[in-house]
C-alpha cells in the first residue's frame, strides 16, 4: 500500500512550498563558508560579503576539512549543505601556501555543482575603514546597479564567467516593479589585466539636475579588493541550455491581427465569420432562452438577487 | 556627449547593468588612479542606466515613483528545473471527455428543514445523513438490516475509494515527477516506480530476536558467554526440545498419553458440532445401495447364466489352459 507523508501543520507546508520549484523564481540564496585554515584576510572578506547580502545568506561557522569543490568526491556535502539551506550560490573561503586568499564562488543547478570560479583576493579593504556620510549607506536588501568596465569582460573567458557570477552573486532577485527612490547602490568592477578584477561597492547619491534624470554621484562604501582569477570551471553545456529554459507559459505570445500606427495608435483586425443569409435561424436555438429556462429550474436564489438590484438602483 | 556614450555602452535594464568594453587605462595605472578612474567610468555607467530608467513611464506611489522594467536581457540560469504541470486526474480526464466543466457553488446553503444557512460540507452540513432521525421504509429493504448501519457503511466505503483514488491520481504525478510540493511519499514505502527495493526499517524486536539468536548459537547455548553492560537476560536460556520420559507412570509420565489425546480430541471434536455430516449420510446412502443392488443381482444370477458366466469365465479357462497345456505336454 502506497504511504503518503503530508506536513501537519500549515506552517510546515509553507515551509516546503517555498522551497519547491517554481515557474518565477524569487532570489537565489547564498550559503556562505570555510574550510579548514582561513587567513584574518578571507574571514573579514566572508563576514562583509555577508553583510552586502544579509537578507537572503546564510553563514556557516564551523570549519569545513571536507569542501574541495575543483575535485571530485569534495563537492558531496557543499552539495548536501546547499540542499540543507536550500541555498543556490555559495561562497567558500580557504587559505593555503599554494593559494592563500583563496575565495570559491559557485553556483548550483539543482542543488548540483553548476559552475566555479576560484579568485584570489588581494589589497582588500573593508567597509569599516572608508570614512563617508552614514545617511548615504546603502539600505539591505536594496536593488544595486552593476558597472562592468573594460574589454576583458567580452573577450577573455574567465573575465566573461566571473561577470556573470558577480551579476548573479550580488543581483538578488529580478524585479519587475522598482521604486526609484530606493536605489542607493552600485557594484563597480573593472578589469585591470586579463585575470585581474577591480571591485568595489559604492553608494549612490542622486543630486538635482534640472531634468527629469538626477545627477549620479558615487561614494565608495567598501568593501574593496582585487580577485585575481585562479581556477574556473564552466557549466557543462547540456546542463545550461537546460537552466536557461524559461517557462513556454512565461514566453510572450506574438498577438495576432494587431498592429501600430504613429498616427492612428493600436490598430486591430476583425474577421467576421460569413453571414448566411440565406437561412433562417431557429427561434428556440437561441442563447437568451436557454439561460431564463436555466435560471427559472434554479428558482429562489438568482432571481431573488435580480429583483434586488433594480430596486437599490430606483431609491 | 552623454548621447554618445550611451552609445558605446551596454546597457541591461532589467538588471540595471551597464558594460562599458572600450574603456581602457592610458598608462599602467597606480592603486589610487585605479580606484578614481574606475568611480569616474561606473558614474558615467551609473548615469547611462538612470537616462534610460527615469525615462520610462512611472506611477507615483507614497514611497516614491515606481518604474516598470523590462526583462533582463543577460540570462541568467535558474536555480532549480521547472516546475513539471502536473498529470490530469482520472477525473480531469473524464470531465474534459464529456465537456463538465466547473462552476463555481456557494459554500453555504439553505437548509430547508432547519430554516437555516448551512455549510454546504463539512461539520453541520446540509442534508448530511446522520442527521436524519427516521427513514421510511421501503419495499426493498432486507429484513433485519439496519438502515442507518447501512448508510454509514456506505459512506465509509465511498470514502475509502475516494482516497483509494487520490492515492492512484497521486502516483501517477509522481510518475512524472509532478508530486505537489507538501507531498512526499514515506521512505518505508515502495517506490512508485517499482526499481529499487524500499530499505526495510528493522524494528526493536527483530534486532533483539537476532541479537538472541546470535547469542544462543554457541555449544552451551550461550550459557557461559559474557554479558554486555545493559543486555538483558536472554528469553530462552534453555534449550527448546524437551523429550518425555519413557516410561509410562503418573505424573510427566502420563504426558505423552496426554499430549497423544488431546490431538485425537482436536481430530475427533472438528466436525462434532454438525449433527448432520452430510459427506458421511451420502456414503452410508451409497453403501446401503450397492448392497440392495447387489443383493438384487445373486437372486437374479440364479436364473441368467449369463452375466454369472461372463464373471467366472476368465479364471477357470486360465486354470484349465495351464492345466490343459501340462497335460498336453505329459500326454505327448
Amino acid at each position: 500500500m502506497l504511504h503518503i507523508k503530508t506536513p501537519k501543520t500549515g506552517r510546515a507546508r509553507r515551509e516546503l512550498k517555498k522551497i519547491a520549484p517554481k515557474l518565477v523564481e524569487t532570489g537565489k540564496k547564498t550559503l556562505i563558508l570555510h574550510g579548514t585554515k582561513t587567513s584574518n584576510v578571507i574571514n573579514n572578506v566572508l563576514t562583509e560579503i555577508y553583510h552586502l547580502k544579509k537578507d537572503n545568506a546564510v553563514k556557516y561557522t564551523k570549519r569545513n576539512d571536507n569542501i574541495r569543490p575543483f575535485e571530485s568526491g569534495g563537492e558531496t556535502s557543499l552539495e548536501f549543505y546547499s540542499l540543507k539551506t536550500d541555498c543556490s550560490l555559495f561562497v567558500f573561503g580557504s587559505h593555503s601556501k599554494k593559494r592563500p586568499d583563496n575565495l570559491v564562488i559557485g553556483r548550483t543547478y539543482d542543488h548540483h555543482i553548476y559552475d566555479l570560479v576560484e579568485v584570489g583576493v588581494e589589497n582588500f579593504k573593508s567597509m569599516l575603514s572608508f570614512s563617508y556620510d552614514k545617511k548615504f549607506a546603502p539600505l539591505i536588501g536594496s536593488k544595486p546597479f552593476f558597472a562592468f568596465i573594460g574589454e576583458g569582460f567580452e573577450n577573455v573567458e574567465e573575465l566573461k564567467h566571473i561577470k556573470e557570477v558577480l551579476l548573479d552573486l550580488f543581483n538578488g532577485q529580478v524585479v519587475t516593479n522598482l521604486n526609484l527612490a530606493g536605489l542607493d547602490r552600485v557594484f563597480v568592477c573593472t578589469a585591470v589585466s586579463s585575470n585581474k578584477v577591480f571591485f568595489t561597492h559604492c553608494a549612490l547619491r542622486m543630486k538635482k539636475s534640472g531634468t527629469i534624470v538626477p545627477r549620479m554621484e558615487l561614494v565608495e562604501v567598501g568593501p574593496s579588493m582585487d580577485l585575481v582569477i585562479r581556477r574556473h570551471r564552466l557549466a557543462d553545456e547540456s546542463l545550461r541550455k537546460q537552466s536557461l529554459k524559461t517557462a513556454p507559459e512565461l514566453k510572450m505570445r506574438k498577438e495576432k491581427n494587431v498592429s501600430r500606427d504613429i498616427i492612428e495608435g493600436k490598430i486591430g483586425k476583425v474577421y467576421i465569420p460569413d453571414q448566411q443569409v440565406g437561412s433562417v435561424p431557429l427561434p428556440n436555438k437561441s442563447k437568451g432562452l436557454k439561460r431564463e429556462r436555466r435560471e427559472a429550474k434554479t428558482k429562489g436564489v438568482g432571481k431573488t438577487h435580480v429583483d434586488k438590484k433594480p430596486k437599490q438602483q430606483d431609491s | 556627449m552623454g548621447d554618445q556614450n550611451i552609445s558605446n555602452f551596454e546597457v541591461d535594464l532589467g538588471n540595471l547593468m551597464a558594460f562599458d568594453p572600450h574603456f581602457q587605462f592610458s598608462s599602467p595605472p597606480s592603486r589610487e588612479e585605479l580606484v578614481r578612474e574606475s568611480i569616474q567610468q561606473g558614474t558615467k555607467l551609473v548615469q547611462a542606466i538612470a537616462d534610460s530608467l527615469f525615462s520610462l513611464t512611472s506611477t507615483e506611489d507614497r514611497d516614491g515613483p515606481i518604474v516598470k522594467l523590462p526583462p533582463p536581457t543577460t540570462r541568467l540560469p535558474r536555480e532549480k528545473p521547472l516546475p513539471k504541470p502536473r498529470p490530469p486526474t482520472k477525473w480531469e480526464e473524464f470531465a474534459k471527455k464529456k465537456g463538465i466543466k466547473n462552476f463555481k457553488k456557494d459554500k453555504q446553503v439553505f437548509d430547508e428543514q432547519t430554516g437555516t444557512w448551512k455549510r454546504r460540507y463539512g461539520y453541520d452540513r446540509v442534508n448530511d445523513d446522520n442527521d436524519v432521525p427516521i427513514i421510511e421504509a421501503k419495499m426493498t429493504d432486507e429484513p433485519g438490516q439496519d438502515p442507518f448501519a447501512k448508510r454509514r457503511a456506505d459512506k465509509k466505503q465511498r470514502v475509502e475509494k475516494q482516497e483509494k483514488n487520490r492515492l492512484h491520481n497521486l502516483k501517477d504525478a509522481a510518475k512524472v515527477g509532478a508530486l505537489p510540493s507538501h507531498v512526499q511519499l514515506a521512505a518505508t514505502s515502495l517506490p512508485i516506480t517499482g526499481t529499487q527495493a524500499a530499505p526495510k526499517k528493522i524494528s526493536k524486536d527483530e534486532l533483539g530476536n537476532v541479537a538472541g539468536m546470535a547469542a544462543t548459537a554457541t555449544a552451551s547455548g550461550g550459557k557461559f558467554d559474557k554479558k554486555l553492560a545493559g543486555e538483558k537476560p536472554l528469553k530462552h536460556d534453555k534449550k527448546y526440545r524437551k523429550f518425555l520420559p519413557v516410561v509410562e507412570g503418573s505424573g510427566m509420565g502420563s504426558l505423552e498419553r496426554q499430549q497423544t489425546d488431546k490431538i485425537l480430541n482436536k481430530l475427533l471434536s472438528a466436525n462434532s458440532h454438525n449433527i448432520l455430516d452430510v459427506g458421511k449420510a451420502v456414503n452410508f446412502y451409497n453403501v446401503k445401495k450397492d448392497k440392495k443392488r447387489k443383493s438384487q443381482g445373486k437372486d437374479q444370477g440364479k436364473t441368467s447364466s449369463t452375466s454369472s458366466k461372463l464373471n467366472t469365465k476368465k479364471s477357470p479357462y486360465k486354470k484349465m489352459s495351464k492345466k490343459g497345456g501340462s497335460s498336453f505336454k505329459k500326454s505327448k
